[in-house]
Formats: C-alpha cells, sequence, structure tokens
C-alpha cells in the first residue's frame, strides 16, 4: 500500500512543481514505484518540466468525469519504469475537480504504487483542500525569503487541522552568499519560527533552471548541488538518515590559484 | 423611638454603614429599615450622605437591590454607595472562576490562526507573525511572541502581556494599541507590557518590573477581595 505525499507552499512560485518533479525522479531511482499528480487545474506545469507534455492524451478531471480509465491517462516517464504521471487539465472548469474525487483517485492508484506525490498549487482555496484531500501526509516548501515563509506557517497551521502527522519542510533556493551577509533568513531561523521537522534544504541553482526547460528534471545530473540536495531528501522520505548537505561551495583548485594572485577574494 | 433589632447603624467618616443582620426575613429587614429611616429626620440643607450596606451572608437578587436602594433614596438624603453581600451564587462563583483562570494551551499560533479565551492565557509555544492571541485577562507566552497579543479585551487597562521573547508586530492591551518600531528592530527576551497608571500608552519593560507595578497579578483573588 503506498503512500501518498501532498507538496504544497501557500505562496506561488517557491518550486513545489520543481521539488515534485526532482523527489518524484529521485525515488524513482531509488527503485521506488512513483506516481506524480498534477492538481493545478488551468495552469499545469509538472508535464512540462517532466518532459511529457507532448504524451497528454487524457487528463484527471477526464478520469473523474469517466471519460476514461485512470491507466489511460496516467503517462509513463521517458527515462523510467516506475514513474507516471497523471496530469492537471488544462482546459476545462476548474470546478470538476473535488476532495471526494481526488480521494477517489488517490485510493485507486494507492495499491499499485509505493509513493503518490500531489503537486499543490498555489493560494488556500479549492484547489489546495483537493491536493490535500487524499494525502497521508504533506511536504512544506519554503524560500527563505520572509512572505514565503508567513505563507508556509499559514499553511502549516491549516495541515495541522486536517493531517494526523506534522508537515515537513524543504527549504528552497538558499542562497549561501545572502545568508552569510544577513541578507537572507538563515535556515535555522525558518525551522525556529516554523517549528516542524526539516526534512532537507536545497541550493539555489542554475542546474535546476536549466534542467527544467530541457524537461529533465535536475535529480538525474550527478553532481550538481540540487540534485544531490533532492536525492538525499528522497533517501530521507525512505527513512534513511542523511546528513544535511553544506551550502559551502567547494573550492576548486582554479578558485585557489586565483586567490593566490589576488584575483579573487 | 423603636429598637433597631435587625439593624445595627455605625457612622464612619466616610458616611453610614447599615450591617443588616442576615438571620431575619427579608421583609423585617425591610420594615425596619423604613422605621428607622422615618424615624430619623435630617434637615434640608444637610450634604448628601453616602450609606454602605453590610448583608452578611444574605443573598439578595438584583431586584431586592433595587428595592432597597429606593426605599433609602426615598426617605432622606442619603445615597446608597454600595451594597455588599459575603455570599454569592454558584453561577456567579464559576463565571468569576471561568474569568479569573489561567488557561494553559501548548501549541504553536501560526500565521491566520487566532486563539480567544476567557481569562488569563498561559502559551507554551510561540506566536508566530501574523497569528493572533486573544485574553480577557494576562497574557503569559513562553515562547516566542511574533505576532499580535490582546490582553484586557473586554476592557481590563491591568492586564498584562509577558513573553519570554517579546517580538511582537502589535501589543493590544484593552482599547490601547502598540505597535512595534517601523525599524525591523530585534526582539527582547523576558519583557512584558503593561498600561502604566493613569496612562494612555503601553509601556516596555523588564517581567521582573512587574513584581512592583502590578503586585496583585492574581485575578481571582483581587476578584474575591474587591468584587
Amino acid at each position: 500500500m503506498g503512500e501518498a505525499i501532498v507538496i504544497t507552499s501557500g505562496k506561488g512560485g517557491v518550486g513545489k512543481t520543481t521539488t515534485t518533479a526532482n523527489l518524484g525522479t529521485s525515488l524513482a531511482l531509488l527503485d521506488k514505484k512513483v506516481c506524480l499528480i498534477d492538481t493545478d487545474i488551468g495552469l499545469r506545469n509538472l508535464d512540462v518540466i517532466m518532459g511529457l507534455e507532448n504524451r497528454i492524451i487524457y487528463d484527471i478531471v477526464d478520469v473523474l468525469e469517466k471519460r476514461c480509465k485512470i491507466s489511460q491517462a496516467l503517462i509513463k516517464d521517458k527515462r523510467f519504469d516506475c514513474l507516471y504521471l497523471l496530469p492537471a487539465a488544462q482546459t476545462t472548469d476548474k470546478s470538476a475537480l473535488t476532495p471526494e474525487g481526488m480521494i477517489e483517485i488517490i485510493d485507486e492508484l494507492k495499491p499499485d504504487y509505493d509513493y503518490i506525490l500531489i503537486d499543490c498549487p498555489a493560494g488556500i482555496e479549492q484547489g489546495y483542500k483537493n491536493a490535500v484531500a487524499g494525502a497521508d501526509k504533506a511536504i512544506v516548501v519554503t524560500t527563505p525569503e520572509k512572505s514565503s515563509v508567513r505563507d508556509a506557517d499559514r499553511i502549516i497551521g491549516l495541515l495541522e487541522q486536517e493531517k494526523v502527522e506534522p508537515p515537513h519542510l524543504i527549504v528552497n533556493r538558499i542562497r549561501n552568499h545572502m545568508v552569510k551577509n544577513g541578507d537572507m533568513l538563515d535556515v535555522d531561523e525558518i525551522v525556529q519560527v516554523l517549528s516542524i521537522d526539516l526534512l532537507g534544504i536545497v541550493a539555489d541553482d542554475d542546474d535546476v533552471i536549466r534542467a527544467s526547460n530541457h524537461g529533465e528534471p535536475v535529480a538525474f545530473q550527478p553532481n550538481s548541488r540540487a540534485s544531490i540536495a533532492y536525492r538525499n531528501i528522497a533517501r530521507r522520505i525512505l527513512g534513511e538518515s542523511v546528513p544535511l548537505l553544506s551550502l559551502e561551495q567547494k573550492e576548486t583548485f582554479m578558485d585557489k590559484v586565483k586567490k593566490v594572485f589576488g584575483l579573487q577574494k | 423611638m423603636p429598637t433597631n433589632k435587625w439593624i445595627t447603624i455605625k457612622g464612619t467618616r466616610d458616611g453610614l454603614t447599615l450591617f443588616m443582620n442576615d438571620s431575619c426575613s427579608w421583609e423585617e429587614l425591610l420594615g425596619e429599615v423604613e422605621e428607622i429611616l422615618s424615624a430619623k429626620h435630617m434637615a434640608v440643607d444637610e450634604p448628601l450622605i453616602t450609606v454602605k450596606i453590610q448583608l452578611g451572608n444574605r443573598y439578595i437578587t438584583d431586584a431586592q437591590a433595587e428595592t432597597l436602594r429606593k426605599i433609602i433614596k426615598k426617605h432622606n438624603k442619603l445615597v446608597v454607595e454600595e451594597i455588599v453581600s459575603d455570599v454569592i451564587l454558584k453561577e456567579e462563583a464559576l463565571r468569576w472562576k471561568d474569568e479569573t483562570d489561567l488557561k494553559l494551551h501548548n501549541r504553536v499560533i501560526r500565521s491566520g490562526q487566532v486563539l480567544e479565551i476567557t481569562g488569563d492565557l498561559l502559551l507554551i509555544g510561540d506566536v508566530n507573525p501574523g497569528g493572533k492571541v486573544v485574553a480577557t485577562g494576562n497574557i503569559f507566552i513562553m515562547g516566542n511572541l511574533r505576532g499580535v497579543a490582546h490582553a484586557g479585551a473586554t476592557g481590563n487597562r491591568k492586564a498584562v502581556i509577558a513573553a519570554s521573547y517579546m517580538a511582537p508586530s502589535q501589543l493590544r492591551i484593552a482599547d490601547i494599541i502598540s505597535r512595534s518600531p517601523d525599524s525591523d528592530g530585534e526582539g527582547v527576551p523576558m519583557e512584558c507590557g503593561f498600561i502604566e497608571k493613569d496612562g494612555e500608552q503601553i509601556i516596555m519593560d523588564r517581567i521582573s518590573s512587574l513584581a512592583k507595578s502590578r503586585p496583585e497579578l492574581d485575578a481571582f483573588e483581587r476578584r474575591v477581595m474587591n468584587g
């Protein structure tokens, strides 16, 4: 029996969809059977980041309105046999999706998958309620910005009313040099305010955007910092204890040489 | 001059105190009040005298108190200042207790959440920015106060707000509001806010100073002593 995890944040643009795609990929890399569900009807993105946009025939609303079977709407990933995507509808009316409908779909998927990751739309209205309805656990994504932390706090409050388990936190897009200067909230401060368990931290990495634009989640790349961070988070979801990644960028030999010659501080 | 069977009158500098026996019937008592007052006429130009009535262990309803006031007012230049009884209804006692009890809550008040209670609040946990706690009495927070706290919400200006770490976005006591300075300052550990005597604004001080400015923090005791 699988586990349904909703990935949410309250605020938009903090990286819910990217996180969903990369955690899905990372879990698939660890040989888990994973299904991603995009619930952002009208503004679907998960298929784009996964590079599966051109394969969509049916979507989640078609499933709910019985125009197709759930197996027909699921899209198999190009790279893995154990990774599937249930895309959101782009054109249909938003109200077609209901919490009951979500629970139905998730209950149907659970026996066949180890993990079901639900990508939640921004906001706390109907879309959020739908996404959260069928989930067993929740992951809250935030960035080290005040507004984002504030919204995460709000979402955690709402989640606590619904879920038995307290949600876990991912701090995304950390820019180490800004944290060091005190221009950005540091992770400890965020965790202290939100007072929930930290699942992982992800550095702000150009590779993420580059990879997303190619329709290939960054988690595939063996060495990028964000990729390692996502894969570590996936291992933590499986119950392993993995130490947090240091945010310090490794000094390369060339950096050291430059430093000696005073070209770089 | 009739003898006073049930009522003892004592004069003090502040006025008269009528001690009323609590074992006779209410009618007897009223009769005697009438008698006493009609017997003692006072000069027209004498100033108003305040009267305090001690009922002992007798409970009277609001209507009864009203009749008593009327009788006294009707006869002379007397004004009833207060009617004191040593007993109250269980119902009222429970209400007092509820209004003055310390309510313990153990959670984080997050953005968008509001915790409203009657009585004093002891919160073990933080109030995050955007969160709000409201109490009719005092507010004590063992944690970080980063949101809004409103003490004495029903108008009690004596209420205080204390927190282990004080960095509120707004403090309210009764009808007075104060907000944090616009400069994004750090908070202060172990601070409290209260309204100084006759003051019109909320003052911040160390928690230890409360012992001086609010020696009688225990509201229930205060209530029992003063009604």
